[in-house]
């Protein structure tokens, strides 16, 4: 099995609903987020171009932020999804500058934080809360070893690509373009 | 002409808009070990050559800072950590692919040995201390008996920590300006360097500070040298590398780091020994300060620095 997420950068609108959803689901503190929107505008005026990307945690295949952990709170659960366990976290900070993608942020309360594919959800077979409510649907959820799943099939016809694959994690967020 | 604009709707604190989760902590810890690691190499190295009253302040003096440093450096780390109650998590596990993992546990071993080497040598210190115990007074016969074990040992974890302090944070392949294999060898080669310069102000006799200026000017010709081929990869490498060397090439930190570090740090205290060789009279302390503030320095423009350069996608 092998979770992993494909997002629409066509469909997405950039509305932040993701964001939000994350938030209130994960009851992440004020201020902070485990999700988030990037807007990349390209070319000069009047011939630009946007890209709207919804990134979160890449739950990468080659997670440095797991390599590095000193005490083995930050580890790997089937499906390949990277977790963090508040009580071993001693909130050193080597996962947080591993991550080529910034993915991690230190919790108020001192443990690391960070996306989960909301796994409390994903294990009573629902969908994580920010693929729940997308209004475009343009986020894709799934096993990718099951070609049936949503991700598999969004997968399928599209061209895609992945963020900063020379950082050689194997991320697991796929951005359809 | 094409512009690429990048927004995104985050900011969290030290995280948005460039990492900044490590402050003056971890560069004070990752000097302090470089400098304990230096001072414990060569008071290890002189007592295993039989040099121990030729390089009394090398052997003997220079160690006693090393207790004090470790501790500071430590409780730097402490204060750095952001889950402060669990920070004995660290010892309930190892875990070879971490670096902070085999600092903790170099740590563990090399803070009691050098505790240990600072007892035997409190009586020649203080000629009226009395351990009060009869046991400790027994281990402390024990220890002298094999001081030359004890400086082997403690000769090896000083190259393992001094190694450490600069994988720390080459082992992050997300920083491009850390993420090089030259950094642990140049951390450890000016962890040696400041240890040299605080024993070469510590100490009274003019022949021993003769030895340790000599190889204070071959520790400092090796840190040049990797200094240079440090940026001789980066300029030869992919464009974050690139842009992470032009931080020091024309960007921010470039006056701090050439006049500081460079200049500051190592050139003038190198001219300075020389001149102190050459028999000009030179006081101690001018190039051992300055090559105490120069590697301080070097490690806080580096974990500065570092922490801005970052993969572009």
């Amino acid at each position: 099995m092998r979770y992993a997420m494909a997002i629409d950068t066509k469909k997405c609108v950039g509305c932040g609903d993701c964001v939000v959803a994350c938030q209130t689901e994960n009851n992440v503190p004020h201020g902070y987020c485990r999700d988030w929107i990037v807007e990349n505008v390209t070319g000069t005026y009047p011939n630009v171009e946007i890209e709207l990307r919804s990134e979160r945690c890449n739950h990468c295949d080659n997670s440095p932020c797991v390599r590095c952990c000193p005490t083995g709170a930050s580890h790997i659960v089937e499906g390949g999804i990277v977790m963090v366990t508040p009580e071993e976290c001693i909130g050193c900070g080597a996962c947080i500058q591993s991550c080529p993608y910034d993915a991690r942020y230190s919790h108020p309360e001192g443990y690391v934080d960070k996306c989960t594919f909301c796994k409390h959800r994903v294990d009573n077979g629902q969908l994580p809360a920010c693929v729940e409510v997308c209004p475009t649907k343009c986020l894709y959820f799934g096993d990718l070893d099951d070609p049936n799943s949503d991700v598999s099939k969004a997968l399928q016809n599209r061209k895609w690509k992945v963020l900063a694959p020379e950082a050689g994690t194997k991320p697991q967020l796929y951005f359809l373009t | 002409m094409k512009e690429e604009l990048f927004v995104s709707g985050r900011d969290i604190p030290n995280i948005d808009p460039y990492l900044n989760i490590w402050h003056w902590q971890i560069p004070l810890y990752l000097y302090l070990g470089g400098l304990a690691a230096g001072i414990l190499f060569f008071a290890g190295y002189f007592t295993i050559m039989r040099k121990e009253k030729d390089m009394e302040a090398t052997v003997k003096w220079a160690p006693f800072l090393v207790p004090f440093a470790l501790v500071l450096g430590l409780f730097a780390l402490f204060l750095d950590l952001k889950h402060k109650l669990y920070f004995w998590q660290l010892y309930t596990t190892v875990r070879f692919t971490s670096p902070m993992s085999w600092g903790a546990w170099t740590l563990m071993l090399i803070t009691p040995i050098s505790f240990i080497w600072v007892a035997t040598y409190m009586k020649e210190l203080f000629p009226k201390w009395d351990w009060k115990f009869e046991f400790l007074n027994k281990a402390e016969a024990y220890a002298i008996k094999n001081r030359k074990g004890i400086a082997w040992i403690m000769m090896m974890l000083a190259v393992i920590l001094g190694v450490y302090t600069g994988i720390l944070l080459s082992a992050f392949n997300a920083r491009p300006l850390w993420n090089t294999s030259i950094l642990g060898p140049l951390f450890l080669v000016s962890g040696l360097s400041t240890g040299l310069a605080a024993s070469m102000w510590m100490s009274k006799s003019k022949y021993e500070r003769k030895v340790l200026s000599r190889l204070d000017l071959i520790m400092i010709g090796i840190e040049l040298f990797l200094i240079i081929h440090l940026f001789m990869g980066f300029l030869s490498a992919s464009e974050v590398q690139i842009e992470a060397a032009a931080l020091f090439l024309g960007g921010e930190f470039t006056v701090v780091f050439w006049v500081f570090v460079i200049i500051l740090g190592l050139i003038f205290p190198a001219v300075l020994e020389i001149l102190e060789l050459r028999g000009f009279h030179i006081p101690v302390w001018i190039p051992a300060l300055l090559i105490l503030i120069g590697g301080l320095v070097f490690r806080f423009v580096m974990v500065e620095a570092g922490q801005i350069t970052r993969f572009l996608y």
